[in-house]
């Protein structure tokens, strides 16, 4: 369905409608309202409070950015005004310059020091291949979701609805009101993240 | 390994395995990455590990709303419709 069909349908009263949109972007409503609020049951309040708002201005609603988007617009509003509430702000840094603090991809100490006379830069200690069997196992699983939970909020954000959510960037950077540059930096930092975990996981089980 | 592997360290490539992945890494910076992949073992294996952690990513279910939640929604909505 495109967005005049869902629209419609919703002006409408469509129940059906409505629940294939809420099973659609629940969860990535849910992980964008907990960059601005600090627990799961206040996220979830949030959403719910998000389609609230959104059956009562689906009538006026303009069409002049996708239902998407405006959909995660009404979810930013009501989790930022909660997560002021709570005392709770997301540091400016996080989401408009998340390159102001650097952080390497790599632990700094697997490569060559920068000085190294043949090799500079290198790796010291190389990636070696994962066992591929352990790839599927469920503990590899519940390390996976694991550092996904631990990163900081913004950046599960963005990976989730990249990499669990399968969405383009665009959809991603319009979610969350994000530049380009910076969305590529926030997913840079998280897969990189979650990259060493599986690693420090598969290579020590080994 | 040749000159123009060494004019991208390991250390500097990691940094630019999403750019890569994304497609968004300009010409010349993208002709040195290729390069200096095809030299490079450990490269190499960076790279296909990044992709193996974003094809498992894939593999998760998303988070969802509390059954609670859901229904209390849908109530809203019989609610909304009914006025």
């Amino acid at each position: 369905m495109d967005d005049a069909a869902v629209i419609a349908a919703l002006r409408a009263r469509d129940e059906r409608v409505f629940e294939e949109l809420m099973r659609m972007y629940n969860a990535s409503l849910l992980r964008v309202a907990q960059i601005y609020v600090a627990s799961r049951a206040v996220a979830e309040e949030v959403v719910q409070e998000t389609w609230i708002g959104v059956l009562n201005g689906i009538d006026r609603f303009e069409g002049r950015s996708s239902l998407k988007t405006w959909i995660f617009r009404i979810l930013t509003n009501i989790a930022k005004t909660r997560g002021q509430r709570e005392g709770r702000t997301v540091p400016f840094s996080a989401l408009e310059r998340p390159d102001a603090v650097p952080e390497a991809a790599v632990d700094p100490d697997r490569f060559l020091p920068p000085d190294h006379e043949r090799w500079p830069g290198h790796w010291a200690t190389k990636p070696e291949p994962w066992p591929e069997e352990r790839l599927l196992a469920t503990e590899t699983r519940e390390v996976l979701e694991r550092a996904i939970e631990e990163l900081p909020p913004v950046q599960r954000a963005v990976i989730s609805l990249r990499d669990v959510e399968g969405w383009s960037s665009e959809e991603t950077r319009n979610a969350l009101g994000v530049s380009e540059t910076n969305q590529r930096v926030l997913l840079h930092r998280a897969r990189s993240k979650v990259r060493q975990a599986l690693e420090g996981y598969l290579m020590e089980a080994r | 390994m040749s000159a123009s592997i060494e004019q991208l360290s390991c250390q500097e490539l990691v940094e630019l395995v999403t750019d890569y992945l994304e497609g968004a890494l300009p010409e010349a910076e993208q002709n040195s990455f290729l390069h200096h992949i095809e030299g490079c073992t450990g490269c190499r294996e960076y790279v296909r590990q990044m992709r193996e952690t974003i094809a498992l990513t894939g593999r998760l279910t998303p988070a969802d709303l509390s059954p609670e939640a859901e229904a209390a929604l849908l109530a809203a909505f019989r609610d909304w419709k009914s006025r």
